[in-house]
């Protein structure tokens, strides 16, 4: 689960980390009363979930999704230009995501700019936090031109970070003096705070150093494991359903594992693994896969309905594939629930059914009995080849 | 001969109470596999199904029963403790099948284990069969077949397909092991690669791989380095988009790593055969085993 920049702050200011002083504005009128309490020169964000806010445009031509503004009349104008606007980033897609809220803050001035971040490396199976003086970038791309100004430091899953790793970061970044304590601080927070909250990513970019000498964290970002998010009901709360795809919202509802792709094959398949080599194996016949989707090792009537249903309210899908491996559910309970969810919706785009497994034969015949248009298809490749004629 | 799990393992299931331990414990059973206990805390003294002994702990389940291996069932957020436990009462072969443990839990179990003999599958995979032998897990017994070759995967109903035309073909499995599809598992591609390589059983190994992480990558090296089995791979996720997590907790591209790409790339590279779609894995194998 990812969060906007506001309560990525929020979370960690509660963990010691420095952060300008800032408040979120849903509309105009609030950003004004913000604006005015920072005392009028302030930086006015937008916030939505994609980076490159700063470069981006939004659609009626307005530049930058990160404002300086010189009083409050200015920030005003700002967030009534931002809020209901549409902003395209590089990470937003050409249709770009509206803005619904503003982050007001306080200026900081900025003498030099750092980057942080915690992530697992999964071939160390620890967390790692990365620092570099090459803040301000993407991380990725420093990684690949000059990743020896990316200082790596493991921190024991057992122990949790240790001071003295803290302080291998703020001498690696150059702090000295009072900056050198507020930096050490910072990272055990940062560290702290990513711990305490089963986080998957936390990053500063940039973390600076002001002018007078002060370490504070200008951006931040955060995602959640979404495997613990159980245990955190605050954090579900920060969960923004307007920045997800309404029909991957719809899914997770029952359960299902859906991620719209821009294809027009929409595919149903049991198990994320053969869900994924569905949509290559599509692709390699010259298709496009609409979608990927899991329906889960039991796939009843009730689950294939419902991802009928979702799958097909995507107006791109032009044919549906259904592959199952019957296991331990055999294929004519597969079929039967095919067959009667096929015939509650009433399909009319062409389906092409693959089952593998369990009583197939017996799967396949109630399907070709059903008096519903299912092609059958002996294997995944003439199934992926009938889906892709079946368009046209 | 097999890896890790034979017809003389002795399994202690936990969770054996509950609807999914209970559903195939019972599967396994009738499989063959030699389930000698079963736990859940509380309900130790009681016989599940009128025939497997219950104990309130791992500890006992061993002491009393010899048991060896162990298969988990516990809902996720009580998993790394179950792993735990297992670990501490020595148990040599932890199976777990749970899905939805937090990465952190996963990373802190994986120190915890450092150094100490157990050796854990999983989380969030079907398990691992030696057919005809020892069914640790929820995939479908009757689609394997003794024979020559290894399966090693990320994925489960994916292993399957793969297993179905080995058993078509004729060429059959000796062991097929579940790695899961988490972001930290207890068996990698290459500790699996390492145990087929020393089986003198097994002729060859098919192993398959997902987008996310760098285990195909490192069981390039090991391949490249010192496998003396053909190896036939296939990854799933070619067209799967950046930075969405596709099912499985560790499929998942971040910050353009982790590309079916690179991953087929490496595997060539050290000589595997990589197939684009698996509908050619069977296939592949025979022409590799010649």
């Amino acid at each position: 689960m990812k969060v906007h920049e506001y309560q990525a702050k929020e979370i960690l200011g509660r963990f010691g980390v420095a952060v300008p002083r800032g408040k979120v504005a849903f509309t105009p009128t609030e950003a004004r009363e913000v604006a005015s309490e920072l005392g009028g020169k302030v930086v006015v964000k937008a916030q939505i979930h994609a980076g490159g806010r700063g470069k981006g445009t939004f659609t009626d031509g307005f530049q930058g999704g990160v404002k300086l503004a010189q009083s409050v009349d200015e920030a005003t104008d700002y967030a009534k230009k931002m809020l209901g606007n549409t902003l395209v980033t590089h990470q937003t897609g050409p249709e770009g995501k509206e803005v619904q809220k503003v982050y007001i803050t306080e200026i900081s001035d900025i003498a030099k700019e750092y980057y942080l971040g915690i992530v697992l490396d999964r071939a160390a199976k620890k967390n790692v936090i990365m620092s570099s003086t090459e803040g301000g970038v993407e991380i990725e791309k420093v990684a690949a031109e000059t990743p020896e100004k990316i200082l790596k430091t493991w921190v024991d899953p057992l122990m949790g970070i240790q001071p003295y790793q803290a302080r291998r970061i703020a001498f690696g970044l150059g702090f000295t003096g009072t900056a050198f304590k507020e930096a050490v601080k910072l990272v055990m927070g940062l560290y702290q705070a990513h711990e305490a909250t089963d986080a998957s990513l936390t990053e500063i970019n940039p973390l600076v150093l002001t002018p007078d000498g002060h370490v504070v964290a200008l951006d931040a970002k955060m995602n959640f494991d979404d495997s613990a998010l159980g245990k955190y009901p605050d954090l579900v709360e920060m969960r923004d359903l307007t920045e997800e795809d309404p029909l991957e919202v719809e899914a997770s509802k029952f359960d299902l594992n859906y991620i719209r792709l821009d294809g027009n094959i929409g595919c149903m398949v049991n198990g994320a693994g053969l869900a994924m080599a569905t949509m290559d194996v599509i692709k390699l016949e010259g298709g496009e896969p609409a979608n990927f989707l899991d329906v889960g090792g039991s796939a009843t009537t009730e689950r294939v309905k419902n991802a009928f249903r979702i799958l097909l309210s995507d107006k791109n899908v032009k044919a549906v594939l259904i592959n199952i491996f019957g296991g331990i559910v055999r294929c004519d309970v597969i079929a039967e629930g095919v067959i009667a969810a096929a015939k509650e919706i009433g399909i009319s785009l062409p389906v092409v059914v693959r089952l593998q497994g369990t009583n197939v034969d017996r799967g396949r015949q109630l399907l070709k009995e059903s008096g519903l248009e299912f092609s059958v298809a002996n294997n995944l490749q003439e199934a992926a080849q009938q889906a892709v004629s079946a368009l046209g | 001969m097999s890896i890790l799990v034979n017809s003389d393992t002795k399994v202690l299931v936990q969770g054996i109470t509950g609807k999914e331990g209970s559903f195939h414990a019972t599967q396994c059973l009738e499989y063959g596999t030699k389930i000698v206990a079963g736990v859940t805390p509380g309900k130790g003294g009681q016989k599940w199904e009128d025939k497997i002994p219950v104990f309130d702990t791992v500890a006992d389940a061993v002491e009393k029963q010899g048991a060896d291996a162990a298969l988990i069932f516990v809902p996720p957020a009580f998993a790394a403790d179950a792993i735990c436990e297992a670990v501490d009462a020595g148990v040599a072969v932890i199976v777990c099948i749970s899905e939805g443990i937090p990465a952190r839990d996963e990373a802190r179990v994986a120190a915890f284990m450092k150094g100490k003999p157990s050796r854990l599958i999983g989380p969030n995979c079907p398990g691992i069969i030696t057919p005809d032998q020892c069914k640790m897990g929820i995939m479908p017994g009757y689609i394997h077949k003794p024979g020559r070759v290894g399966v090693i995967s990320r994925s489960g109903t994916l292993t399957y397909e793969a297993v179905w035309q080995l058993t078509e073909s004729g060429l059959g499995e000796t062991t097929c092991i579940g790695i899961g599809g988490d972001p930290v598992p207890g068996t990698s591609h290459v500790e699996a690669l390492r145990l087929f390589n020393a089986d003198p059983e097994t002729e060859g190994v098919v192993l398959i791989g997902e987008i996310g992480g760098t285990s195909e990558e490192e069981a390039a090296d090991y391949i490249k380095a010192e496998m003396k089995k053909p190896v036939v791979a296939f990854i799933a996720g070619q067209t799967a988009p950046p930075g969405r997590r596709m099912g499985h907790a560790g499929a998942i591209i971040a910050g353009g790593k982790g590309t079916a790409a690179e991953k087929m790339a490496a595997l060539t590279e050290a000589g595997a055969t990589v197939v684009k779609s698996p509908v050619e894995i069977g296939d592949a194998m025979i022409r590799a085993l010649g």
